[in-house]
Formats: C-alpha cells, structure tokens, sequence
C-alpha cells in the first residue's frame, strides 16, 4: 500500500524596493509595489490559474480520489486579496471539494521560530485565523517556513495542538532509513512526522524538463513505476514542491501540465495506491521509529540547512537587528509599524542576501529580484533605520501628547 | 586634446576636471578640438548644447570616437581572444611594450588601441598648434598626433596632463603595461601638468622625469552656487559622515570602515555614508556587516548630478582617506557646500586647503578623534566650513586655465620648421 501526498507551497513575498539614503526618514513605502503585481499576475496566469483548474479536473474525473494539499502563506493571500482575488476565488472552489487540506504555517513566511518563539506563535495563529477565514478549513498540521525543523521545534509545534509536522528527509539524517514511512519526533509523544521524498520530489520540481538528466524526458507512466517500487518498501510518498513548479518554473511547453494531467490515473492503475493529505496519513499509518533530529534542517539547498538565509554576515546582522527591536515595535502600538516589520521578516529578503554561489546559484539567481545580493542587504538596511526612526519619533510623540 | 571621459557620463574627478579646464580655456579664446571616446549609445544632447552656447571666446569642438565595451570576457574566452588578437599586438607597435605581460582584461586595451587609431585619423584633418592630453588611455593618440604634425611639415608640441598616475590608481601595485605606457608617454612629451606636487614628485621620482618638464596646474572648482537646503529627517537623529569616490584600493575606503567602527563605538549619534560604487563595494559591504557596523554605515551606490550635491549637503564632515590621491576635486566639492573636510596626507588638496584637517590615511585614531572633535565644536566646525568654503571658492578654473596658457605660450615655437628644438 503506497499513499501519494502531494503538498504545493504557495508563496509570494512583498520584495523591497531600492530605498534609497535619502529617503530615511521621509517615506514608509518600503515595497517594490510595480514588481510585485507585474510578477504576481504573471504567475496568476502561467500557474495559479491554470493549475488550480487542473487540479479541480483531477479530482473531479478521479471522483474525490486525487487529493492535494496546500500551504498558502498570509503574504500572499494579502496580495491575491488586493490583485487577483479570481486566485483565492479558485482555492476556494478546492477547498469545497474536501479533497484539499490546508497546511498552518507562519503568516510572514518567516524564520521567527529561531528569533523570537513569541513572535513565532502570534504568525502561526494570525495564519491559522486567515486561513479559517479564507477557507474555512481548520489546519491540523504544521509546516514551518523552508521546512525549518528540529527536535525542539516538533515539541513546541505538540504543544501547540498540532497533530502532524512535515520536514526534509534528507540524507545525512536518514542515513539508511527511508522517508517512506511516518515517524515521531524524538521529544515528542503524540506527533506525527512526515519526511519529503526529495528525489520524487526534485525529479519534478527541478529535472522535470532538464535534457541532461538521463530519464528525460519523463512521463507519467515511467514516474508511476518509481511510485510503484516503493510498494512493499514504504507507506508513504511524500511529495512536496513549490507550487509554481507548474507553469513557472517549468513552463507549460515542457509538458508539466500533460504530465500532471496522465499521473493521478497512472498511479490509481495500482488498486494498492491511493492519495492521501497529511492527516488521513496520521491517522491510518503508525509511527514506525523515532526520528532524533537535533540540528535545523530545512529543504533548501544541498546543504539542507540554513545557510540560504543565515550563511554570511550580512544575513546573520541584518536579521540581528531586526529582532533586536522587537520589543520597541511592539511598545510603539502603531498596527502599521507593527506590519512592516513582520512583512520585513519574510525569509525570501534574507534569501536573496546569499552569496553562496556554487551548485544552486542558478536557483539563487533566478529568484532574486536584485542584481547581487549586497543591493539587497543595503536596501533592507536602509529600510530598516526608516522603521527605526518612524518609532522613535512615534515615542517622542506619544511623550508630548501625554505631557 | 584628447580625453576620455567627460560629463555626465564621467566616473569620477577626470570627467570633471576635462570639462572645468576646457570651459575655462575656451572662456579665454583658445579654441579646443576635444575627442572622447562614446562609450554609450547616447550621450545627453542637452547638455552638450548647453556647453557649446556658453559664450565661449574661444571655440569648443567635441569629436566622439564610436567604441561599444564589450562584456568583460571570461578567462576562457580571454585566452582564445588573446591568441588571435590583432589589437593586443598592435600595442607593442605604438607604446614600445610587450604584449605577453599584459594580464589585464584585453578589452580596456583593444578600446585604447582603437582610440589612438581614430584618434590619428582626427589628428590628419584638423588643423591644431598644440596637442594636450589627459592621462594614460590618450597619451598614445597624443603621440601619433605629434608624428602626424611632422609629416604635415612642422611639429606640434605634446602636453601631457597627469591627473592619476598607475601607482595612485593601484595603491602601489601598478600594472607593468600601463606604467610602461604611461613612462613612454612622459618621457615623448614636451611638457608635463600635473595637479598637485605631489603628483609632480611621483613622476619625477618613479617615472624619472626631470622636474623642469612639470608645472603643477593645480585643479579648480566649477563654479556651482546651487544650495538645495533641503530637509533631511536624518539629519534631525544623527551626524552624518560622509565618504564620496569610488570604492577602491586608491581611495581608502577599508581605513574609512575601521574609522567608522572607532568613531561609533565612542559616539552613539554619528552615522556614516558611503556614496559611490567600485571593485572593492561587496567586500566593503560585507566587512561592515563583519564589524558590526552596518546598521551605522549607509551605502548609496553611484550618485549623479544632483544626488552628489545632496549627499554634500545632507553630511557634517567630508573624509578622503584616500591612500593616494593626485588632488581630490571631491573635497573642493564638499566645501563649496560648507562641510568641513578632513583629508588624507597623501593627497593634492592638502597642499592647497589651510582650513582643513590633514591626517595621514592609516591614522585612523586621528581621523576618529578629528571627526569626534568637529563635530562637537560649533565653533571649530563653523570656521572650517566658512573659510574652507571661501578658500575653495578661490581655486577656479579660470586660474589653471591661465596657467596652462602660460604655458601654450611658452611652447608654441617650441620646434622650428625643420623640426629641431630651438
């Protein structure tokens, strides 16, 4: 018995503009306004539309069979609100169908759990509320920005209700187990785990269209073989991609539609396999072993850690300094303040300071709106003295109309 | 005359000087045939008809020589080019020097030679009395010009005007070609300018050029009485120092960091500025993470126009920790906007600046305690900023012209017509 999870990660952040030295002080418009629209309706009709209406095919020819699930963040739910509410519109027609679950993450796609947990626990709940809102679906599972996960994230994610916690099954930790079967924390007693298949995973996400990868070009049927050998070896496939894998970055004449299209019924030919979402698994798949994960882990890059966003000291300072006023943000009572520095939280702005430029350069590149990262660092930067100010002089205002 | 950059599509103080110097000796009714490279698709039309409606006694002719830079190549596609570049070889015709030693990317180069090229052919139509040349990159048009006027019947008397040398550009690490290029030049040429004595000594002593053949023209100030006053909300938290150059070995602006660290952990309410681009900005940018500094130090990347006199405007105190630097229009450009200066040692504006603090660039406890000392004194920071100020307004572009005229005169029979020094 082998149950396929498909879980899609949707996200778009609002990405800075360049704020220049001049400007401190003077204005609050810190977002790259024309940018963010202009990619945001690219992706509506390259992948957003498009795929969700596939997906709605999928499970309607399959009868409820085909399941997906989705993580959609508070950042982009806020953009689809305000510029392509025809994107929540069609999330809305899956949620109904009851063959989609929805994920809980943090609203700013943001690596607060590392910084400040206090700050971690009000995201998770302002996303866990919009989501009720948007979709009105209750999210029963967790999946942290990037897959960050250790032991003692799983712990605080337990203790927070949570019934399951999805991560990287990567290699260095799996060493000879397989990320086929569900697992259970190590300083968790209730929660569930369930591991990324990376290879299923990347062969679609990332060599999908690749011509030097000696399985292209794939198809549907050689794909459900791989799925098929794992019968007998594992419970389940866990396979977790961004969503603009369809359309964006694979575009729509590599064939990723058809693929996506032929898969589910390729996969449902085996009377032993099924679709399943993330708390179906929990609830029908024990735990087979523990699983001691110490050190952060997370899906991106080989490394599989942090070094995407925290590798070097423009990333490690300008995060430093942007908790490091925490407190004075919230003392300030200002909800504007309060929402530019959650929405300067955003993983992506730290993502696109990496100066690692080896194996997953061209991933890098490809997804950074600046021409080097050192643009990136001096605009958060400068943005950042704005926010600074503007909550100084809010406190020197407050003084004043209290005296 | 023969240059190769002019505003505003200047990258730093050459640009500037090459048009301050030929506006000023136009004003004075020498008639100047200019020729630059364009190394963009389109220069600003606009302003080029400003400058020719000047008023100018004199005429003013610009020539563009059409260039197009290409991307910087590979070391690949570097070796490949090398090995079946007919340019690179032509080098070692016009400047006497070996191509195999050149390690430089070849397209800085390839431009040069096709510079001096075009150049020569500008040099057979026009009719000229004197050829004056602004710094490497032209001295080989300047050469082939000269050859040109004896070929014509009589020869015309090279002027070389030195506004950086190799050693100033590199921090002491010159590159062998174009040293040789430059050494070449100067010792072809009839006289020599250089903008300050320090510059003069550096050719005498590492090019081995008798100083009788240097006259220091020392740089002016265009006269800009633009005062923006604007407001800066910035201003109202913090001092702000400022840095202004390209981010590169020649200017300093490492010792610049280690200042900023020093003077900010002494001083809670200083913030620093660093405008400008180069080579050296990533490191720069990254060791100010390293140092922890950077939410104190604010980067502004290339400033034009009328940015550069905001940043001016906007700071308390201009530093030039330059490491080495042949006069530094820059810090005239601070003053003019009444921001005290604090200037390296190793500069040409020391020599001409009273009202100013001149510290050797390595000192960084000195130039920490100078920028703590000004901008806790009103009184000090008040009389540097008003007679620097007035100093600087004296440094005209008038005054060099006359003195290159001086020297034009001087020049002029400099070879009688059979070709012989007199």
């Amino acid at each position: 018995m082998v149950s396929v999870c498909f879980y899609f990660q949707v996200h778009q952040p609002f990405r800075l503009r360049k704020y220049p030295v001049f400007e401190i002080g003077h204005s609050s418009n810190y977002y790259d306004d024309n940018k963010n629209i202009a990619i945001l309706n690219k992706i509506k009709h390259k992948c957003y539309l498009p795929t969700n209406s596939l997906i709605l095919d999928l499970i309607n020819k399959t009868n409820g069979e085909f399941k997906a699930t989705y993580s959609l963040t508070g950042v982009l739910i806020e953009q689809l609100n305000n510029y392509a509410p025809e994107v929540i519109q069609s999330f809305q027609d899956l949620a109904k169908t009851n063959c989609v679950e929805f994920l809980s993450e943090t609203y700013y796609h943001s690596l607060s759990y590392i910084y400040s947990k206090k700050e971690f626990k009000k995201q998770v709940f302002m996303h866990k509320k919009l989501i009720r809102k948007s979709f009105h679906k209750n999210p029963r599972v967790f999946r942290n920005t990037e897959l960050v996960y250790n032991n003692e994230i799983a712990k605080y994610i337990e203790n927070l209700g949570y019934k399951g916690i999805l991560a990287e099954g990567p290699d260095h930790i799996l060493g000879w187990r397989s990320p086929n079967f569900v697992y259970k924390p190590y300083t968790c007693s209730k929660i569930k785990l369930l591991l990324k298949n990376y290879r299923l995973s990347d062969d679609i996400a990332f060599r999908f269209s690749s011509k030097s990868w000696a399985e292209y070009p794939l198809t549907a049927s050689k794909y459900n073989q791989w799925i098929n050998a794992i019968n007998g070896n594992g419970n389940v496939v866990n396979l977790f991609m961004d969503y603009e894998t369809f359309g964006e970055h694979q575009w729509a004449d590599t064939g990723i539609f058809e693929f996506m299209k032929h898969l589910p019924s390729e996969i449902l030919k085996n009377p032993d396999n099924d679709f399943m979402t993330p708390s179906k698994i929990i609830k029908k798949y024990p735990a087979v072993s523990d699983l001691d994960i110490h050190n952060m882990i997370s899906w991106a890059d080989i490394e599989r850690d942090l070094s995407a966003w925290l590798g070097n000291n423009m990333q490690r300072f300008s995060i430093n300094k942007l908790y490091e006023i925490e407190k004075t943000v919230k003392k300030a009572k200002d909800p504007k303040i309060l929402e530019d520095w959650r929405k300067l939280q955003t993983s992506d702005l730290f993502y696109y300071m990496c100066t690692k430029w080896f194996n997953d350069g061209d991933v890098h590149k490809y997804f950074n709106p600046y021409d080097n990262p050192h643009e990136a660092f001096i605009a958060f930067m400068n943005i950042l003295e704005d926010l600074k100010l503007r909550i100084k002089t809010k406190k020197e205002v407050v003084r004043y109309v209290e005296a | 005359m023969f240059g190769w950059e002019f505003p505003p599509l200047n990258s730093g103080g050459l640009g500037t000087a090459c048009y301050g110097l030929t506006k000023a000796l136009s004003k004075k009714g020498v008639n100047i045939c200019f020729v630059l490279p364009r190394n963009q698709a389109s220069i600003n039309v606009d302003f080029m008809k400003i400058l020719i409606a000047n008023n100018l006694a004199g005429s003013l002719d610009l020539r563009f020589i059409d260039s197009i830079l290409k991307p910087y190549l590979s070391y690949e596609d570097y070796e490949k080019e090398y090995s079946n570049n007919k340019e690179l070889k032509e080098i070692k015709d016009i400047f006497n020097v070996n191509p195999e030693k050149l390690i430089y990317g070849s397209d800085l180069f390839k431009e040069v030679v096709r510079y001096t090229k075009e150049a020569e052919k500008i040099a057979v139509n026009e009719d000229f009395d004197l050829i004056h040349c602004h710094d490497w990159m032209t001295f080989g048009a300047g050469i082939r010009a000269k050859r040109i006027s004896r070929l014509k019947g009589k020869i015309k008397p090279l002027m070389l005007h030195v506004h950086a040398t190799e050693f100033d550009r590199t921090g002491g690490n010159p590159n062998q070609v174009i040293y040789e290029i430059e050494k070449f030049g100067m010792e072809n040429a009839d006289h020599i300018f250089t903008v300050s004595n320090y510059t003069k000594n550096i050719i005498s002593y590492r090019y081995g050029i008798p100083k009788e053949k240097i006259s220091v023209v020392y740089n002016g100030l265009e006269a800009n009485e633009i005062q923006l006053n604007e407001v800066f909300n910035l201003k109202k938290h913090y001092k702000l120092v400022l840095y202004l150059g390209r981010i590169t070995i020649q200017k300093g602006p490492d010792w610049f960091l280690k200042v900023a660290k020093n003077v900010s952990e002494r001083s809670k309410d200083v913030r620093f500025i660093m405008a400008g681009n180069g080579d050296m900005l990533p490191r720069i940018v990254e060791e100010s993470a390293w140092l922890g500094i950077s939410d104190k130090v604010f980067f502004t990347n290339f400033l034009r126009g009328i940015d550069i006199d905001r940043a001016y405007e906007l700071a308390d105190v201009y530093v030039m920790p330059s490491i080495s630097e042949p006069f530094g229009i820059t810090a005239l450009e601070a003053l003019s906007k009444k921001t005290p200066i604090i200037v390296s040692k190793q500069s040409g504006v020391a020599e001409v600046i009273d009202n100013c603090y001149k510290i050797d660039f390595w000192d960084t406890w000195k130039i920490s305690d100078a920028i703590i000392e000004v901008l806790n004194d009103k009184n000090l920071y008040n009389k540097l900023a008003e007679q620097g100020y007035h100093e600087a307004k004296n440094l005209t572009w008038d005054r060099a012209a006359d003195s290159c005229i001086s020297i034009y005169n001087n020049m002029g029979n400099l070879y009688d017509s059979r070709g012989e020094k007199w």
